[in-house]
């Protein structure tokens, strides 16, 4: 079989479209999930404010990252989906209750406090949600034939309640490390301050995972300690970003933290690709097995290769409209 | 009780497409709306048509979001409800779905930003261009996912092997029997929502003596607009009810509330079907109108639904009588758009009266026609999810429990209840704070991409009351 055909093309651009949602809403549910942490009511409307431009846009990739798989992987859609049911549902009522409190905020004066718990709850559901999908993907799941056959809370288990709360503490990191790019004065500090104590939390999340998964999971453990001594360049580069962050935030570098938070996600993520590669729906199908047929993947391809460039540019040109500080007198009340 | 996950899948998805529907059909028509405002401002220079763009603008840019955060919801129902039927129709329904969201909610989601913030940042014609872009990008979105719908209707173009659709032709699959008629049907709704809405609510400005010039303009284009929007609509119905007797003839039955085959059917007023019996109770009809109608002579045959067994049949009495719904409504449309015509020539169009109240209230219809076309057309293709080759119960997620369905249709119901009714609550703000409410000056930051951020009127400041009366 040829080494690069429509199925290899697809895997990448769906790693690439869960990774661009990953670092891009993972920020701004991050600065969400600090906002209960922040030191008064006028740090809060800047920390709104840095990301309101950005977040919707930020969420579209995940519906691309929904109908890509329906497209390109339609296993793993109608595997995944069903076994994470329940988590799926809360994810969903976490992101419209941030999506709707983020606008409803603004306006409000004596509503206010409601929508600001909206957003910071619905902001920490999501990300949680999303730590334990990734949880219960290392985990592996139950299937007959081609469906889904375990049950309503196989997902959530003491593992992935851990890594559920890894990512919430994960995003935070990314949140306060946005917010020192974005932020002056009294919110950048305490962005600082706050980017080191959640770094420490996160590596030991990474300590855990990584004593827990290769323990649980035989696959996991061949694959690290088997043969392939490359993939230690993986944590190898994580925990030199981690550096790296330590370092720049230290010297109170703006843009740098930042940067290096989004090294620790590529280089984390692509480890976990790693461990289960080639299987997507662990321990049952591999990328080929849930693949959907050669010509709706070169359908589906030949728009999205010649689009998604065109996409990126806009993106990119809106990040560059508002580029800059978020001044502190730019707040809406 | 036993509770059946089928039957609470179909309501939960019935729910939430529901609640996602009512949005679209609005910023469809509405966004094309905004993008002839700022058409005829950039050509004339008339401050009024800034004046209506802004407004409207900010009503859009609530019903935007609201339909954002509904439509994510609904992406993921086919995979969590209907796993199933995804795995088995995702060769075909997975590129169609990500085409529209990579050739037109990207494309959204860029240009609004521009649309409802960048009105002082960039060039005019930069501003128009977004404008016409959000427009285009909403009917883009429209035209894939009614090729996605319109392949459950009438399958084409695909060869079912081993339980699963592969595609043989693309043009044939997207560009299926019912889909021009469902695209046109459709399109026209929108443009009938977004012109229903804009003449309720300039009709009641002007009871109030609010902004008169700009709402007389609103007005008086809506109703050329509606005058022949309303008519047309009909007539493509027709056609599409023309197309549906060759393709889902039992569906037709069900529309017509017809049990047995036979020719000289009347056209029913009012009956109540009964689906134990098979057949209707208090029937009231025009002889021979139906098959006139359906076959262009009184004597025509039409098809009855008994002609297939029980488990075959959609639920008549559902499909006959939200068919009448929107076809009542349809006509009261043209009737509304014909009083606005008749007042014209008499040049009373602009006199506050009876018609100036009543139009108001026609908001609501074509909200109402659009969801009781919706149900014609899903009930009436029950059982079958892909018709004919698949049905609800081959479709459903087979691990699904009556109660984990249960729960997130409370849940979904909940969460709804709370976000929708806020966003009623906030666009009822914005209406009645009127026109020419100040731009808060703090406001221009500039925030694309956030929906709602667009509108900027105050929640509920209670300084903020509806205009003043004359
Ligand atoms: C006729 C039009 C129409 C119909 C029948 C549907 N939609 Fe829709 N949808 C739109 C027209 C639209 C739109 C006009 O493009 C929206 C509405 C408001 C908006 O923000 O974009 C949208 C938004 C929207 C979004 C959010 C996009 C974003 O992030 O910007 C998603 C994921 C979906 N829809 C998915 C669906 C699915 C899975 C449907 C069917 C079951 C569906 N829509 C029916
Ligand atoms: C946007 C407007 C829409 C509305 C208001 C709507 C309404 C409905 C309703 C009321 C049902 C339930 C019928 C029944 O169970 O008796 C239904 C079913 C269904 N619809 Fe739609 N629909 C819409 C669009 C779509 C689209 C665009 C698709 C697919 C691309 C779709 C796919 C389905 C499917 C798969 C079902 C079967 C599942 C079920 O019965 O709940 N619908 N819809
Ligand atoms: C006035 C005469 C009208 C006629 C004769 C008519 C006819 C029809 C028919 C036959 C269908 C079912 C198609 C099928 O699935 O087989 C349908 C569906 C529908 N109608 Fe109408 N209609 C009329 C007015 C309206 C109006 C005024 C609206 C809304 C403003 C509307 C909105 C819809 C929608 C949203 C659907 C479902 C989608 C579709 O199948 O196109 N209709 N109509």
């Amino acid at each position: 079989m040829a080494l690069i055909d429509t199925t290899m093309i697809w895997a990448v651009i769906i790693a690439f479209g869960v990774m661009m949602y990953v670092l891009m809403d993972g920020f701004d549910l991050g600065v969400g999930i600090l906002y209960p942490f922040a030191p008064d009511e006028h740090s809060r409307d800047i920390m709104m404010n840095s990301v309101a431009p950005v977040w919707d846009g930020n969420e579209t990739w995940l519906v691309l990252g929904g109908a890509g798989l329906l497209g390109a992987f339609p296993l793993v859609y109608s595997i995944l989906l069903p076994a994470l049911y329940l988590g799926v549902f809360l994810l969903l009522a976490g992101l419209i209750f941030r999506g709707v409190a983020f606008e409803f905020r603004f306006k409000a004066r004596t509503s206010k406090h409601y929508w600001s718990i909206a957003f910071a709850g619905g902001s920490t559901l999501a990300a949680f949600a999303q730590g334990a999908v990734v949880g219960a993907y290392i985990q592996g799941f139950e299937v007959e034939g081609t469906a889904y056959a375990g049950g309503a809370f196989d997902w959530l288990t003491p593992f992935t309640i851990f890594t559920g709360i890894g990512l919430v503490i994960g995003y935070a990191l990314l949140g306060s490390t946005w917010l020192i790019m974005k932020t002056e004065g009294g919110v950048q500090d305490w962005a600082y301050r706050v980017s080191l104590p959640l770094l420490a939390g996160l590596l030991g999340v990474f300590a855990l995972v990584s004593i827990w998964t290769p323990l649980v999971d035989e696959f996991v453990r061949e694959r690290w300690f088997g043969h392939l001594y490359l993939i230690w360049l993986l944590p190898a580069g994580a925990l030199l970003c981690a550096w790296t962050l330590y370092r720049a935030v230290r010297r109170r570098d703006e843009g740098l933290p930042f940067v290096a938070t989004m090294g620790i996600f590529v280089f984390t993520y692509l480890g976990l690709l790693a461990s289960k590669w080639p299987y997507v729906i662990p321990p049952t199908f591999t990328l080929r097995d849930a693949a959907s047929a050669p010509e709706s993947q070169l359908f589906l391809l030949l728009g999205v290769l010649f689009v998604i460039p065109i996409v990126l540019a806009y993106t990119a040109w809106t990040y560059w409209v508002f580029r800059g500080k978020v001044r502190a007198d730019a707040g809406y009340h | 009780m036993e509770l059946d996950p089928i039957l609470l899948s179909r309501i939960q998805f019935a729910f939430v497409v529901s609640f996602h529907a009512i949005f679209p059909v609005f910023t469809i028509g509405l966004a094309a709306y905004i993008a002839l405002l700022e058409g005829l401002h950039f050509r004339t220079g008339n401050p009024a048509w800034e004046m209506l763009s802004k407004f409207w603008t900010k009503v859009f840019a609530v019903a935007f979001g609201m339909g954002v955060v509904s439509g994510i919801v609904m992406s993921f129902q086919f995979g969590t409800n209907w796993s199933n039927f995804s795995q088995a129709s995702a060769n075909f329904l997975g590129p169609v779905l990500s085409y529209e969201v990579v050739t037109a909610f990207f494309l959204e989601a860029a240009f609004l930003g521009v649309l409802l913030f960048g009105r002082d940042k960039v060039p005019k014609g930069t501003h128009l261009f977004a404008a016409i872009m959000v427009a285009v990008g909403t009917f883009i979105s429209s035209f894939w996912i009614l090729a996605a719908n319109s392949w459950l209707h009438t399958p084409a173009g695909v060869e079912l092997r081993e339980g699963v659709f592969h595609v043989t032709d693309w043009a044939a699959a997207i560009f299926n029997p019912s889909f021009p008629y469902r695209f046109a049907h459709m399109a026209l709704a929108s443009f009938l929502t977004g012109g229903f809405v804009v003449a309720g609510v300039s009709a009641w400005f002007l009871l109030r003596g609010h902004a008169i010039e700009a709402n007389r303009k609103a007005l008086s284009m809506c109703l050329w607009l509606l005058l022949v929007l309303a008519p047309a609509q009909a007539v493509v119905g027709d056609f599409h009810g023309l197309n549906t007797l060759e393709h889902q003839p039992t569906k037709i039955a069900a529309m017509e509330g017809s049990w047995e085959r036979h020719a000289g059917a009347p056209l029913l007023l009012f009956a109540i079907p009964d689906q134990a019996a098979q057949t209707n109770h208090f029937e009231i009809g025009i002889p021979g109108l139906a098959s006139y109608i359906l076959t262009h002579d009184f004597n025509g045959v039409i098809p009855g639904v008994s002609e297939v067994p029980r488990a075959e049949q959609p639920p008549v009495a559902i499909v006959f009588w939200s068919f009448r719904i929107m076809v009542g409504l349809g006509l009261l449309m043209i009737a509304f758009a014909v009083w606005g015509f008749v007042l014209r020539l008499r040049g009373r169009l602009y006199e506050p009266g009876r018609f100036h109240r009543l139009l108001p209230w026609m908001i609501a219809a074509p909200f109402i026609a659009v969801l009781a076309g919706w149900v014609t057309t899903e009930s009436g293709r029950a059982p079958w999810l892909v018709y004919g080759l698949m049905s609800f119960s081959e479709g459903v997620t087979p691990s699904l429990s009556g109660w984990m369905a249960l729960t997130t249709l409370i849940g979904y119901m909940l969460v709804y209840a709370v976000v929708y009714g806020s966003g009623a609550y906030y666009f009822y703000r914005v209406v009645t704070n009127g026109m020419e409410a100040p731009d808060h000056p703090e406001h221009g930051v500039g925030r694309p991409m956030r929906p709602l951020s667009g509108a900027d009127v105050s929640w509920d400041d209670p300084s903020i009351t509806a205009p003043a009366t004359r």
